[in-house]
């Protein structure tokens, strides 16, 4: 894949674009697979348990995507995210619709959080680029730290790969310093090729991390998605030397789940991957069974969900 | 038929409404009162404890939710089936506990009888247990005896169908449901009853069966946090203490239990029944 000068003529134009994401190698579906499925089997027991708990508590993007939003539930949110259990370090960003951004603000009150916002017409993405950016911008304004953009899967599909990259370059330049997160949608992506694509595009673009799904389409984040984008995220580095992240999101609700994505994280990108700067999880009921399972590792016992709060 | 080949059988665990091997992977022999050999049970390990009180604690809304004349019916139907089978839970009984065959037959029938009484029970605990207080005030004020949620048991060691039906019933018959660790030397009617009640209307996860060694898995039921009550029946002797402490640290409801097993063909009352739930007391205005 040569070096930085060549990733520069690929988006020349839109043929080399289209030429370069068709030359990537094709995805081996078996073997992807079946690699996720055994690094699946590895066993994480005791201290590992306790240090991947933490680990995954710390990378945990607090969500909250519903029509039924109030600002009552984003500041409960907040105050979890800022202090999940006596004790624990925050969660690393709490999750909303711009419209929530000002309440999670004033919520966290300067705590280490980061505030990331949905935004370019979550979760379909289907509306003009003059939408979008004003809504990056709204959410920017209200005090969003990150910005969680969807691409635009219709186009995507249909091979305007050029229109792709314009919207992530556009929304990046929006953002300024504000950490990007472009979100494939690989549910809809229908094939292991395009996640591949998909994330070459968006790494292309600009964006700061790549995240699997907007949580409302079905399948989400799955575990041969997430390892091709780490595998995307890792040669990125070997051809840039730049370290971007990747926030699998939706479908993840078990501590099992989250540590076999951690064993994956180490295991296709490397040991540098594993801080919340370079991999995530977003989720909501996550968090409550990792603090169950830290409590049956620190007491001795199983928990139970009676003893954590509700959501 | 003599010379069919007998093939020994390697039983499962029944948990959530399937029947999966233990995650463990771990079988033990089961052989009959004088020691020769029955068949492999599956032995379940800490880790299939937790899934099936995950699986109870999803199965207790929809099954505490259903009436009572629906619970009663739906036990009734298990009842059914329970005599359907009266032939191999005889074999087995008999089997296990090294009584006449006929002896055996009769502890069957008791234990479908004494799984009808406590049927019965289900559309009448409410009217018995529960209460319209007299109150100086015009309020009503009603006392109501609800389910107490997911019920560890373990089961008698020695009377290994007609002890079991007579702990496992109340659970089902107040609206809790069960994560029951079998007798560990005698479990093969408690594995046949797990075949009667994957094919009832019981919906699964409300029973949840587990074979395997007491010794190991009942130190982890007591400890549970999501397990809101435990009876102690089939517990080593040794272990009652540690155990009743270990439930105290949780809260949890430990009903007395005698420490050796009683008579179970004497007549059943309703202090099981009464153990599991718990009462709420509600008041409401008049004429609202």
């Amino acid at each position: 894949m040569g070096g930085t000068t060549e990733l520069t003529d690929v988006t020349r134009d839109e043929a080399s674009l289209r030429r370069f994401l068709h030359g990537l190698p094709g995805v081996d579906a078996v073997g992807i697979e079946q690699r996720s499925a055994g690094l699946a089997t590895r066993s994480i027991k005791k201290a590992s348990k306790l240090w991947a708990i933490d680990t995954a508590i710390s990378m945990v993007d607090l969500t909250t995507l519903e029509g039924a939003d109030t600002p009552g539930k984003v500041r409960t949110l907040c105050a979890k995210a800022r202090q999940p259990e006596p004790g624990i370090p925050p969660v690393a960003a709490v999750c909303v619709y711009p419209d929530m951004v000002a309440t999670a603000k004033a919520a966290l009150g300067g705590a280490p959080v980061n505030i990331a916002s949905v935004a370019t017409a979550f979760p379909s993405g289907r509306s003009s680029m003059k939408v979008k950016l004003t809504d990056t911008e709204f959410a920017i304004e209200a005090g969003a730290t990150e910005v969680d953009m969807v691409i635009d899967r219709g186009a995507f599909l249909s091979g305007r790969y050029g229109q792709v990259f314009d919207e992530i370059r556009t929304i990046k330049a929006a953002c300024g310093d504000v950490h990007l997160k472009v979100i494939l949608e690989t549910g809809e992506l229908a094939t292991y090729d395009n996640v591949r694509r998909a994330s070459w595009l968006a790494l292309l673009a600009g964006g700061d991390f790549i995240k699997t799904s907007t949580g409302k389409v079905s399948p989400a984040a799955t575990l041969p998605v997430t390892n091709l984008m780490l595998q995307a995220v890792r040669d990125w580095h070997e051809v840039t030397g730049e370290h971007r992240g990747v926030k699998p999101a939706g479908g993840i609700r078990t501590t099992k789940d989250a540590i076999r994505h951690l064993v994956a994280v180490h295991e296709v990108a490397g040991e540098a991957w594993l801080t919340p700067d370079l991999f995530r999880f977003g989720a909501s009921s996550l968090l409550n069974d990792l603090l169950m399972q830290r409590r049956t590792q620190l007491d001795g016992h199983y928990s139970g969900p009676d003893y954590v709060s509700v959501d | 038929m003599s010379d069919r080949v007998t093939v020994s059988k390697t039983y499962k665990l029944y948990l959530g409404g399937a029947f999966p091997r233990s995650e463990s992977g771990r079988t033990y022999p089961v052989a009959d009162s004088k020691g020769r050999f029955l068949a492999n049970a599956a032995q379940a390990s800490r880790k299939d404890l937790r899934e099936a009180v995950v699986a109870a604690r999803g199965a207790f809304g929809k099954w505490s939710g259903a009436t009572a004349y629906n619970r009663g019916q739906v036990l009734y139907r298990v009842a059914e089936l329970l005599e359907g089978r009266r032939e191999q839970f005889a074999d087995e009984v008999a089997a296990g506990e090294g009584v006449p065959a006929k002896r055996a037959q009769a502890l069957v029938d008791a234990a479908v009888d004494r799984w009808v009484w406590y049927a019965g029970w289900t559309d009448k605990i409410a009217t018995v247990l529960g209460a319209a207080n007299p109150v100086a005030g015009p309020y009503f004020s009603f006392s109501v005896p609800e389910p107490t949620g997911v019920v560890g048991v373990l089961a008698p060691q020695r009377s290994s169908l007609l002890g079991l039906v007579s702990v496992l019933a109340p659970v089902l018959a107040v609206g809790a449901t069960a994560v029951v660790v079998t007798s560990q030397d005698r479990p093969l009617p408690a594995i046949t009853l797990s075949e009667v009640l994957a094919t009832s209307d019981v919906p699964g996860g409300v029973v949840n069966l587990l074979t395997g060694h007491t010794a190991e898995l009942a130190p982890w039921l007591a400890a549970h946090a999501d397990v809101n009550a435990l009876d102690l029946t089939g517990a080593p002797p040794e272990l009652r203490v540690d155990l009743e402490r270990s439930a105290a640290g949780t809260v949890k409801r430990v009903p007395r239990v005698p420490t050796t097993e009683p008579d179970w063909t004497e007549r059943p009352d309703i202090a099981r029944l009464r153990a599991l739930v718990e009462t709420k007391t509600v008041w409401h205005p008049m004429g609202v």
